[in-house]
């Protein structure tokens, strides 16, 4: 089981606040001509934990991830990362500040190779400005730690046999593995996933789940998105549940479960979702 | 045989070397960071532009020279300012009307002071400075079958300076796009907004590809204007459309792609057109009919080429096909 110490006193009510918050949101609306997508009244993610976001089909998880890390602007609300607003910086310099994401259609760089992929998802490396490309001993050495960086996290992703070959040759399961061990490139205090275990195989997806237990331990906050309540109820410290656009619940996985709005929702949305043995 | 030998000789043409620079130019637009440019034309035509006038109005030559490359970076802030944020087409659209803009405004009457209007700039108003810095004698020599002028004009002179800037701007392209700034743009080719997520300014890097292609494309068209003259209706549409051919003939993403697809293709058109011209008769084909035979058969041989060899002459299929 979780450990969820820290969240223990908080109530399990959506929107509710959090000792220590990393990422906050407060009022975000985004509409899509008629239809909103998202209506956050208030959420917040509390630092080093690992917080799932599920919800139905179309609920709005995917859109409200893209708005937190300014791949979308919201018509209306705010937020903060880290202390920092969120609200109109441009998504590179959210990832710079600190916050990397996944994609649910998976965006590897197909053309190139996988240690490229991986190189890529560094940051401070010098060579990638225009005028310092031009004198390799000025890149070169940071360039060797970054090749180790990469070799470390391609082992532990099961990818290193495949290091020299092209992304686009992987399957997809492979290709997801990739995206997330090439945004921990980065050294990121906050990963964003989105379903990032959909279409990975059973045996793969244990190591996925220890991989994101590791995250946490080596003192980053993991918001996820993730449809298969098992994986959920595995390693989430915390739960949020997404139902048209609005945060309807939030808790424990087993305090959500059992939540009457949320098995409406999905009950609502599909019969035959698998919400767990608790159900 | 005096076919074999003209083809020969149109391998290493200063226009062969001007087309082979625009294309390496055109190679970090589009095999590089995936950015449509359809009007290198422009830069070539700006560039040509920049370094006549200036010279003509006095300025030392590498005053002129960096005017040529002033203008071809104000013409690409102008163009990618309001372009690179949105899809690639939009750029594609908005460079192919501005470079027609530039030839235009360069052929009209107003500007006839300036630009010469459609007659252009001679020769004589801008080769000096280059052709004083010549080395050779200013006679014509003969080197086995071939026989230049020393210094002037379409000379060994030019020749020599043409294909040691494709040297340079060869080299130049194999360091960046062998460094990690070169990664980031082939990143952005194939995903721009997985590589924003990696925290690339990614709006910033398609500039600086940008108006790095197009300063390499303005100099070409000075060592073009160098090897004939700078005439606006020379730098039209087609020749952009040249510049492509010849990078995808060549292999886009590939350091010799370019120079190999320009020597191929001027070679190929003066194959064709002599064979046209021997073995087709006069009656079929008139002689005034050649020059857009052969370029005819250029717009198949692109057609063909995108279909069955996207990935040119030297491409690597795994790396770039024609996805734009
Ligand atoms: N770019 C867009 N234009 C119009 N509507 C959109 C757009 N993006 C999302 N939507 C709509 O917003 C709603 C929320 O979509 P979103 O992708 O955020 O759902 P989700 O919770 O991630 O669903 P899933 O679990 O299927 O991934 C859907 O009704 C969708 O149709
Ligand atoms: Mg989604």
């Amino acid at each position: 089981m979780p450990d969820t110490t820290v969240l223990d006193g908080v109530a399990h009510e959506p929107g509710v606040a959090k000792p220590d918050p990393i990422l906050i949101a407060d009022g975000v609306v985004r509409r899509f001509g008629g239809l909103t997508a998202v209506n956050v009244g208030h959420f917040e993610v509390q630092r080093n934990t690992i917080t799932a976001l599920i919800g139905p089909n179309g609920a709005g998880k995917s859109t409200f991830f893209n708005l937190l890390t300014s791949f979308d602007t919201a018509q209306e609300g705010s937020g903060t990362f880290d202390g920092k607003p969120l609200r109109k910086v441009s998504p590179h310099k959210v990832a710079r500040s600190g916050m990397v994401r996944t994609f649910q259609l998976t965006k590897a760089l197909e053309g190139m190779s996988v240690m490229e992929n991986m190189r890529l998802g560094a940051q401070d490396q010098p060579g990638e400005s225009l005028l310092t490309a031009f004198v390799p001993p000025l890149w070169k050495s940071r360039e060797r730690e970054i090749t180790e960086q990469a070799h470390d996290l391609l082992h532990r992703f099961k990818l290193y046999e495949k290091r020299d070959d092209s992304a686009g040759s992987l399957s997809g399961g492979q290709r997801k593995l990739l995206e997330m061990a090439r945004a921990l490139m980065s050294k990121p205090t906050m990963v964003m996933l989105d379903e990032p275990m959909a279409g990975v195989n059973p045996a793969l997806t244990e190591s996925l789940l220890e991989h994101i237990i590791e995250l946490k331990d080596e003192g980053m906050t993991v918001l996820f998105v993730e449809h298969d309540m098992h994986m959920v109820r595995r390693i989430s410290d915390w739960v949020a549940v997404m139902a048209q656009g609005e945060l309807i619940a939030e808790g424990p996985a087993s305090t959500v479960m059992q939540n009457a709005a949320v098995q409406d929702a999905y009950l609502g949305a599909h019969h035959d979702t698998d919400l767990g043995e608790d159900l | 045989m005096d076919i074999l030998i003209n083809a020969l000789e149109q391998m290493f043409t200063p226009a062969t070397a001007a087309f082979a620079i625009a294309a390496i130019g055109l190679n970090f637009h589009f095999g590089l960071t995936g950015l449509l440019n359809m009007g290198q034309a422009g830069f070539m035509l700006l560039g040509m532009y920049g370094y006549a006038i200036s010279v003509r109005e006095g300025l030392p030559m590498w005053a002129a020279i960096l005017v040529a490359m002033g203008a071809a970076i104000l013409f690409g802030l102008l163009l990618g300012w309001p372009t690179l944020k949105l899809r690639g087409d939009y750029l594609a659209i908005v460079t192919i009307a501005a470079a027609e803009i530039v030839r235009y405004v360069g052929r009209s009457n107003t500007l006839v002071e300036v630009t010469g209007g459609s007659l252009g700039i001679k020769g004589k108003d801008y080769k000096g400075p280059l052709e004083d810095l010549s080395p050779f004698p200013d006679e014509r020599i003969t080197v086995g079958p071939f026989t230049y002028h020393g210094s002037a004009s379409d000379s060994w002179w030019l020749r020599v300076v043409a294909w040691v800037l494709v040297a340079l701007f060869l080299l130049l392209f194999w360091r960046l796009s062998n460094s990690p700034w070169g990664r980031v743009l082939k990143g952005i080719r194939e995903d721009e907004d997985a590589v924003r997520s990696l925290g690339k300014n990614v709006y910033w890097y398609k500039m600086q590809a940008l108006i790095i292609g197009g300063v390499i494309g303005a100099l070409g068209g000075v060592i073009w204007a160098h090897g004939s003259a700078v005439v606006a209706d020379a730098m039209g549409r087609p020749t952009t459309f040249w510049v492509w051919t010849i990078l995808l003939l060549g292999g886009a993403a590939t350091v010799m792609g370019p120079v190999v697809g320009s020597v191929v293709f001027w070679a190929a058109l003066s194959l064709i057109r002599a064979v046209a011209k021997a073995f087709i008769p006069e009656s079929i084909l008139p002689s005034t009919a050649i020059e857009p035979f052969g370029l005819m058969l250029v717009g198949i041989a692109l057609i063909l080429l995108v279909v069955f060899r996207p990935q040119g002459i030297l491409g690597n299929k795994k790396e770039l096909a024609f996805h734009a």
